[in-house]
């Protein structure tokens, strides 16, 4: 063999790369944790762990550290290879191999979850019915044909493609939408020529709509866990003959705008983005208890009547603290209460690989009991074999 | 008599532990303990007016012992009596600790005015409370994190006059000379009383005196139904009713419309006449009565503050922590002389500890009706308890004092942090909304805490190693090897019980949280632990390390180990909220120092160790 590539066959099996690794990813961890006081956990996420290089800001020095993908792949191929190349199927070592299979199970679960898990929300009032969660974070232009009483056509542009895209074409619509302008974050306030600061000034002005007597002033983005970005747009419709106007939407607005083109009418708004569900939840009861003489919280729960427009499910059910519900494929958990308005605020995550870390922990139990099992056997079986020679 | 040492201080040890469980004595004729065992709810749970006492005293001045201004000693139920029932002479009692000499300029008061240059009484800080007030209204809007310690210690004192002055209002009005008199005329007037109220509301003739009357009675008692501290009037269904307790004030505004006064408040207004009266006799029939009346309704309870009671007095950690300090410094002896009779009259000390530990914790347990660890308070102990656990099982396999010296030290440490945690309040806390599951506390919780006291205990029988090989001659190859195994015994359980712990924390968060892992700060610190025994172990596994260097490896888990239990509580962020604390950065900064210290001796070359040197 190429002594170069054995070389490098040897380091990538070897244990001294697995503690580079390890040290390496305990850096990250640590770096990240302290990274959260002045970032907040959303971006540290995106930061440290989705990134191949992350940039750690320590005052005004900036540190470079491998990211979580570039620590976690190499961990999983080190493993893989030491594993692949090792491998001896020996009962001696059943009891690692068991517990490095489960940590596979855990890294390729973390994987699958970063990559397909859904997260969203659901406000609902005593006796209000929803079948759709709304997102944390994202938003989505929604253009929706009311020209027809019995039911609404909806089209809905996610933000992403509003601030990427300067023009999109959607076969529903008769118009495209064009961005002119689009803001992450804002803030609104009535429209005063005079008093207009410089960055409010160089925002376009809509023509049509309520945009005209509106100020948008762009606000830098934020972090924090208690606030929300919550951007603005200035969008041009195109129709075949030319421009419609063009609308300022923003979810500061409150209300969708109504336009009529072409004999059918609209409403377009930007709104929090949705995800609508096969089935409804109406909120019975909200119940928020707490411990006698304090305001400290013992439960939170919200008793949910669950319907499927089919009709094969029509049931109560009742989502507390520490028990979520779980229907079809999603998982509801008791996130939020506003007990005083009778409101609640639900957790909705879809997550397909939800189990693994489940199947991890056992494994991996298993396999470090049985590992260390044997050596504590071993060891207690030399000292009785050493006792034995100094009695004797 | 060498023979004998062993067993002389197994007796010495359990005289110890069987002092501590006899029932508290009586030093004057009044039945005190009796009234310490009265059932009472504070932050949501039942429990005995002792508990109440002595949180109450270490909250104000960090310390249960108090004495009058006369130098008589005070027990805390003696003391809880003169503040509720006799504030004549707890005003003069010097029980709010000051420390900030800023605070002290405040009330124009230097510390040699105070009791240990440090505790003052209400009446001292009296003249000044208004002032006291502007400052804690300047203090009110800045974030906790970001206080100065004057802002800090402003924030305190006042929050601790707020305890007193609410303890004084709890169960008879505060500065009445006779609240018993005052209820049996309000109790014989009430109906009338009432009647001419509503006359005089509809326009109609009535008696002014009596509408005076009531109106007094109505705002005292309203004042006390807020201000008041304890919820002392039981619920007349007994004891399914949990939310049924009641203030005192509260239930006497309950009682206009009936006339009924709840049995309950006379019990207390008659103790308070006979307290202040001086007539023990009187005093104690009243409770005698009293406790039968409870008996009827709320047996489990009493049950319970009965034994939470004796729990209080028998203090089993402030004794096990002696006992751990005995059992150190005789181990520490038996590597010089005499090894095996000291060696197991160590290993007997430090079993009886242990033992005391566990019956502590058994104890806590029962009462809370949950697992062992709740709060950042039972976390130390737990974390003690299951280092001296393994230190056990190391020392009867090995028998060569390592055990004991680490058990004792660990052990003697942890319950020393419990007791700085305790001074926060009552240890028995309710668990807020989402911790309210036995289930995973019983599962993440423990054994998450057994993966710190498994990794502690490593670190500390690394610094053995060190210490023992860098300063003495005593580190021969035998018990190098020993100690080396023993090391890596320990990162084996930490591995496991780390690991599994911080994945089954993940797995609840999953249940209650939505998510597996979400990188907040102490799912963090927990990783670290694991990755941290990892590289122990795979350093060791792969040759990368020697004996030396993996004692200096367990070393530094004892820093890491200390950031995820207490740094990242410091942080003030993430979902973990219920363990913030800062007060104790300055000393999370001089272990790690310490500890690094350690790891910069141990780097000193072999040749130089003086069980090395040629």
């Amino acid at each position: 063999m190429n002594p170069l590539v054995r070389s490098v066959r040897d380091f990538c099996v070897s244990l001294r790369l697995t503690v580079i690794l390890l040290a390496l990813s305990l850096i990250l961890v640590f770096a990240s944790t302290l990274a959260q006081v002045d970032l907040g956990i959303y971006a540290v996420q995106e930061e440290f762990y989705r990134s191949f290089v992350a940039i750690w800001q320590v005052g005004g020095i900036f540190i470079p550290l491998p990211g979580g993908y570039l620590v976690g792949g190499l961990l999983l191929i080190n493993l893989l290879s030491a594993h692949i190349y090792r491998l001896k199927l020996e009962w001696r070592k059943a009891g690692i191999q068991l517990t490095h299979s489960g940590l596979i199970v855990l890294l390729l679960g973390e994987l699958f979850t970063g990559l397909w898990q859904e997260d969203f929300q659901m406000t609902i009032s005593e006796g209000e019915t929803k079948n759709y969660s709304e997102s944390f974070r994202l938003y989505e232009l929604a253009i929706i044909d009311t020209t027809d009483p019995k039911m609404d056509e909806v089209v809905a542009i996610p933000d992403s493609k509003l601030a990427g895209a300067a023009l999109v074409q959607h076969p529903k619509l008769p118009f495209r939408v064009a961005t002119k302008a689009y803001y992450p974050n804002t803030t609104l306030a009535r429209r005063d020529a005079a008093a207009l600061s410089p960055a409010a000034a160089a925002v376009p002005v809509a023509t049509r709509g309520v945009g005209s007597s509106v100020a948008v002033t762009p606000l830098p983005l934020t972090y924090k866990m208690n606030e929300m970005n919550v951007p603005s747009a200035v969008v041009e419709l195109i129709g075949d003959e030319g421009s419609l106007g063009s609308w300022l939407v923003s979810p500061h607005l409150g209300a969708p705008q109504t336009l009529s083109h072409a004999g059918r009418t609209w409403r377009v708004e930007l709104r929090i983005a949705r995800a609508y569900k096969p089935f409804s939840l109406q909120l019975l009861k909200v119940t928020h208890d707490i411990y006698v003489g304090t305001d400290l919280p013992k439960n939170f729960s919200s008793r949910i009547k669950l319907t499927t427009p089919d009709g094969r499910d029509d049931r109560e059910v009742l989502i507390y603290m520490n028990n979520p519900l779980r229907y079809g494929g999603y998982t509801f958990f008791q996130y939020q209460m506003d007990s005083s308005r009778g409101q609640t605020g639900l957790q909705v995550v879809r997550n397909p690989s939800w189990l693994l870390p489940y199947i991890a922990c056992i494994m991996m139990t298993f396999g470090l009991l049985l590992q260390f099992g044997l050596s504590l056997r071993a060891f207690i079986a030399k000292r009785r074999a050493t006792a034995k020679s100094v009695v004797v | 008599m060498k023979k004998r040492l062993p067993l002389l201080f197994l007796l010495l040890g359990l005289a110890l532990v069987a002092r501590s469980l006899l029932p508290e004595r009586n030093k004057t004729d009044f039945d005190l303990a009796a009234f310490g065992r009265l059932p009472v709810v504070v932050n949501g749970r039942v429990k005995p007016v002792d508990t109440v006492a002595r949180t109450a005293l270490v909250v104000l001045q960090s310390s249960q012992s108090i004495a009058a201004p006369d130098e008589t000693k005070l027990t805390p139920n003696e003391w809880l009596l003169d503040v509720l029932f006799r504030s004549s002479r707890s005003d003069a009692y010097q029980h709010f600790e000051i420390n900030h000499p800023d605070l002290l300029a405040i009330f124009s008061l230097t510390p040699a005015e105070g009791r240990a240059k440090r505790r003052f009484s209400f009446r001292q800080l009296e003249p000044k409370i208004d002032e006291l007030q502007r400052q804690a209204r300047l203090v009110e809007p800045v974030e906790v994190a970001i206080r100065t310690p004057f802002q800090k210690a402003v924030a305190q004192l006042y929050a601790n006059l707020g305890l007193y002055i609410r303890l004084k209002a709890s169960l008879v009005a505060p500065d009445h000379q006779d609240f018993l008199g005052e209820l049996l005329t309000y109790q014989k007037n009430v109906t009338a009383g009432v009647a001419a109220v509503r006359a005089k509301e509809a326009g109609q003739p009535h008696d002014p005196a009596l509408v005076a009357q009531m109106m007094e009675s109505g705002g005292r008692f309203s004042r006390m139904g807020e201000l008041a501290y304890l919820l002392a009037v039981p619920p007349n269904d007994g004891e399914s009713n949990t939310t049924g307790w009641k203030k005192v004030g509260e239930s006497l505004l309950d009682s206009f419309p009936t006339g009924q006064i709840n049995p309950a408040i006379m019990v207390y207004a008659g103790l308070a006449r006979t307290w202040k009266a001086d007539q023990p006799k009187e005093f104690n029939e009243i409770l005698r009565l009293y406790r039968a009346q409870l008996e009827r309704n709320f047996p489990q309870s009493l049950v319970k503050c009965d034994a939470e009671a004796r729990y209080n007095s028998a203090q089993p950690f402030y004794n096990a922590m002696i006992l751990y300090v005995l059992a150190f410094l005789i181990a520490v002896i038996s590597w010089l002389v005499w090894p095996v009779e000291l060696g197991r009259a160590a290993f007997w000390l430090l079993g009886i500890a242990w033992g005391l530990a566990t019956a502590g914790l058994l104890a806590r347990m029962w009462l809370e009706g949950r697992p062992p660890v709740t709060n950042l308070y039972s976390s130390a102990l737990f974390v003690g308890w299951s280092a001296v656990g393994f230190c056990l099982a190391l020392e009867y396999i090995y028998r060569n004092a390592i055990g004991s010296v680490a058990g004792g030290l660990v052990g003697f440490a942890t319950l020393l942090i419990g007791y700085y945690l305790s001074l926060g309040g009552d240890t028995l806390e309710m668990m807020r909304a989402v911790l309210d599951s036995n289930f995973w506390l019983a599962t993440h919780v423990v054994t998450v805490t057994a993966g710190y006291g498994a990794t502690f205990l490593a670190g500390f029988l690394a610094i053995i190693y060190i210490f023992r090989g860098v300063f003495t001659k005593s580190l021969d190859k035998a018990t190098s090897d020993a100690l080396s195994r023993m090391i890596y015994g320990i990162v084996c359980f930490a591995t496991l019980f780390s690991l599994v712990g911080t994945i089954l924390g993940g797995i609840w968060a999953d249940q209650s949280w939505g998510r597996f892992w979400g990188w907040d700060p102490k799912e963090n610190g927990a990783l670290m632990i694991v990755i941290w025994n990892a590289i122990y172990l795979h350093a060791r596994w792969g040759g990368l390390a020697k004996q030396r260097g993996l004692a200096a490896l367990a070393v530094f888990g004892n820093i890491i180990t200390a950031w995820s239990w207490f740094g990242v509580n410091m942080l003030g962020v993430g979902l973990h909220s219920y363990g913030f604390m800062d007060s104790a950065f300055p000393w999370l900064l001089a272990f790690a120092g310490s500890q690094l210290l350690c790891i910069a001796i141990a780097s000193i070359p072999l040749a130089m160790w003086r069980s090395f040197r040629a």
